[in-house]
């Protein structure tokens, strides 16, 4: 590095020249420090991904056998679908897949509807108490799910059902009771007011001397401007939707309401069988993992937004 | 705000409600209800995903279901994992189901909470079952089993003979010398991670059902079983700071893992120790993985090996609404051809003599007869008392604890203190 400065300073080397070398290489090795440590974390949160799929296709001897060392990542030994074949002997798991789905899109849709109407309410019109009742919604966030669980269950027990065909008492072992309770989202009407507060209230006022109603600005207006708060928020309510375990096993009773998180209990007996433990896990990772690679973008923008992390 | 806007508003809330009421209002499981006015009553299962148990019992349902017309019995089945917290949360609902079973150390738990009803009249029924696998509580029975399960020492013939260890007989176990001279011996031979196995990488029930036999061979116990009032003598006496020193130094000195892996038979089976406490329901992995295994009696360290008692047991709920049906149930479930069937499909150790008969290996001097042996002679009831949930976890905590280095006597003091307090809590469950 002197070398160089030397010849800049006697003139015989441009020093624009040795600036934009200089630079380039720094800034080479700083991409290539930052690419190495990128990769190094990648493969902290993606070596227990590949772990649980290329176990999926191992008989358990093996995979305790190969526990040791690298083969534990590759799919090396005796490699077969045996697994897979043994899940779908074991559990329902069409059953259990079209519930999780149903239960997730619904709350997501359901939750979208809700949530926006509400942030919509509370962040465009003006009423007494506005201020008040967004803090007590707020406030709802940090009492966390297990303290409000058993009264829930309480709550949800004593509701009438109607079936279609006749009235009944409680919620118990349907999808309603595992859909309904988690529409309303504190988090979801915050970060929907977030940004509806963001909009300029001077199309609200255009659109009322346009004849608009409230629900029609609603419709037409809010809505169509808040593309990705609708991603987030739906992204924020699937994933927990998908990953409710102790809610559905506080509730559920029977196979045709059940999802698929609780039916990986099925694998944990007194003789574990890990090969399909993984391979189910693996089975229900995948409508998640083809989520995140369509709404790559809108995850991390909602993660951004959002502060929410893990 | 526009009445038209109110209307258009109130409208389209009634929208969201009316769909997400119609999506999600279609399906109902089904299974709430304890009993119903055409005869059918509901029967809870651990066994979701395990076809062998689960096929037998839903074998013993459908005979039920098909010899009278009078009952008819639905089967559901829960993840055993899981199981034991949607009994509860069902029960804090007031939605158990007429039958249910049970693991066997929670019935007078379950019974004292007031989940379960006693079973009235099937004295003749139960005569010749194991001790261990009828479940009771204040001289009423609340449960029985269709089998127990047997805490075993397994290894190979050709590891014991390899390195001059003896081989264990009933008449003649492993004492506490023997047994550490086995594990010098597989230590010496350079050949194993650890020399035993014993699995204390598991969790939940696993530590009070797998250690405190060892504390009760060496004199101790979980709680004085006199009047179940108080721990203070058997639990920190110098019988059960002996247990805890041992214990321990089974750890220290690399006798055993500090935290084994996830699944020690499948360490056993690929030869990452020469010894693993076990059960019997890993006969039938074990046999498929060498030809040479043997199921050895515990240690006797004192008083005798001991193991524990009692398994999933099967009873009537409380709050069931139809007791005849349920009753009829479980008599005829109760007898041998069904301990038997549930047995064979389970290869567990069957509760009666004339069903150990039927089943394949558990006959006289069969290959499993021994697991059937060692629970007649060496099983110990968990403590029957209501307060036992709690102290089975108090004791994890104090077995985690001094396995992990912490000071025997203060550490079974303080275990001490926290049962004694929590049976006088409650009014010592009267």
């Amino acid at each position: 590095m002197s070398e160089v400065l030397t010849r800049v300073a006697d003139g015989t080397q441009a020093p624009h020249t040795v600036s934009v070398a200089g630079a380039d290489r720094s800034g080479r090795g700083r991409a290539v420090l930052v690419t190495v440590l990128k990769s190094l974390l990648a493969l902290v949160f993606g070596l227990p991904l590949l772990f649980m799929i290329v176990s999926s296709f191992k008989p358990d001897t093996q995979i305790f056998a190969d526990l040791g060392g690298v083969r534990a990542f590759l799919p090396v030994g005796d490699i077969g679908l045996d697994n897979y074949t043994g899940v779908f002997d074991r559990v329902p798991f069409a059953q259990f897949l079209f519930n999780s789905v149903f239960i997730s899109v619904a709350t997501v849709v359901g939750g979208l509807v809700v949530n926006s109407m509400a942030a919509f309410v509370l962040a465009r019109m003006r009423f007494r108490g506005q201020k008040v009742m967004l803090a007590v919604i707020l406030a709802t966030l940090i009492v966390p799910f297990e303290v409000m669980a058993l009264p829930l269950l309480w709550e949800v027990n004593l509701l009438p059902y109607f079936d279609g065909v006749e009235f009944s008492q409680g919620w118990l072992d349907t999808y309603a009771v595992q859909i309904v309770p988690f529409i309303a989202n504190a988090f979801s009407i915050f970060l929907f007011y977030q940004y509806f507060d963001t909009i300029p209230k001077e199309l609200d006022e255009a659109a009322m001397i346009d004849g608009a109603g409230w629900f029609r600005i609603y419709r037409s207006i809010i809505v169509p401007l808040s593309g990705p708060a609708i991603a987030t928020v739906a992204i924020l309510t699937f994933l927990p939707a998908w990953n409710q375990y102790l809610w559905p096993l506080m509730v559920t009773q029977s196979e045709a309401v059940r999802p698929a998180m609780v039916g990986i209990d099925y694998f944990r007996q007194l003789n574990v069988s890990w090969g399909q433990l993984m391979a189910y896990a693996s089975v229900i990772t995948v409508p998640v993992l083809v989520l995140f690679i369509a709404f790559q973008r809108s995850f991390v923008n909602s993660i951004a937004s959002s502060g929410v992390k893990g | 705000m526009k009445s038209s806007t109110r209307r258009r508003l109130t409208f389209g809330a009634a929208v969201v409600t009316a769909t997400t009421l119609l999506l999600t209002g279609c399906a109902k499981g089904g299974g709430t209800s304890s009993s119903s006015e055409d005869g059918t009553i509901t029967l809870w299962t651990h066994n979701a995903g395990n076809a062998g148990e689960l096929g037998a019992i839903q074998t013993i349902v459908d005979d039920f279901n098909a010899s009278q017309s009078d009952y008819e019995v639905d089967l559901q089945a829960f993840p055993q994992d899981s199981y034991n917290q949607s009994v509860t949360a069902a029960a804090a609902a007031k939605k158990l189901p007429c039958i249910m079973d049970i693991d066997g150390p929670n019935v007078p738990n379950w019974a004292w909470a007031g989940y379960l009803a006693p079973l009235e009249g099937m004295d003749e029924e139960l005569s010749d079952y194991l001790p261990t696998t009828v479940g009771k509580y204040d001289d009423e029975i609340y449960s029985y089993g269709f089998y127990d399960v047997s805490l075993v020492m397994v290894s190979r013939q050709s590891i014991l003979d390899e390195n001059g260890i003896r081989t264990p007989t009933i008449d003649q176990p492993w004492t506490k010398d023997e047994f550490a001279d086995a594990l010098a011996k597989l230590k010496a031979s350079g050949k194993y991670e650890y020399p035993a196995d014993f699995a204390t990488g598991l969790t939940g029930e696993w530590w009070p059902y797998a250690y405190s036999p060892f504390l009760q061979s060496f004199g101790g116990d979980l709680i004085d079983r006199d009047d179940y009032k108080s721990a203070d003598g058997v639990l920190n006496g110098p019988e059960a700071v002996e247990w805890a020193t041992w214990f321990r130094g089974l750890a220290a000195n690399g006798d055993i893992a500090l935290k084994s892996g996830s699944d020690p038979a499948q360490d056993f089976a690929n030869g990452k120790t020469g010894i693993l406490y076990s059960g019997s329901w890993t006969a039938v992995p074990l046999r498929k993985a060498f030809d040479d295994t043997v199921f050895l009696p515990t240690v006797d360290l004192g008083q005798g090996p001991k193991i524990g008692g009692g398994s999933w047991q099967w009873g009537m709920s409380a709050t069931c609404e139809n007791t005849e049906a349920a009753s009829a149930y479980l008599k005829f479930a109760a007898q041998d051809e069904y301990v038997a069937k549930v047995a064979t499909d389970t290869n567990n150790i069957p509760t009666t003599p004339g069903a150990a008969a039927e089943v394949p290996g558990f006959e006289d001097g069969g290959e499993n007869d021994i697991f059937r042996q060692y629970a007649e002679e060496y099983a110990v009831l968990r403590p029957v008392t209501p307060g036992y949930p709690f102290i089975a976890t108090t004791f994890t905590k104090a077995a985690q604890d001094i396995l992990n280095g912490a000071d025997p006597q203060a550490t079974l003091d303080q275990a001490t203190k926290d049962i004694d307090a929590n049976q006088q809590q409650n009014n010592y469950f009267q």
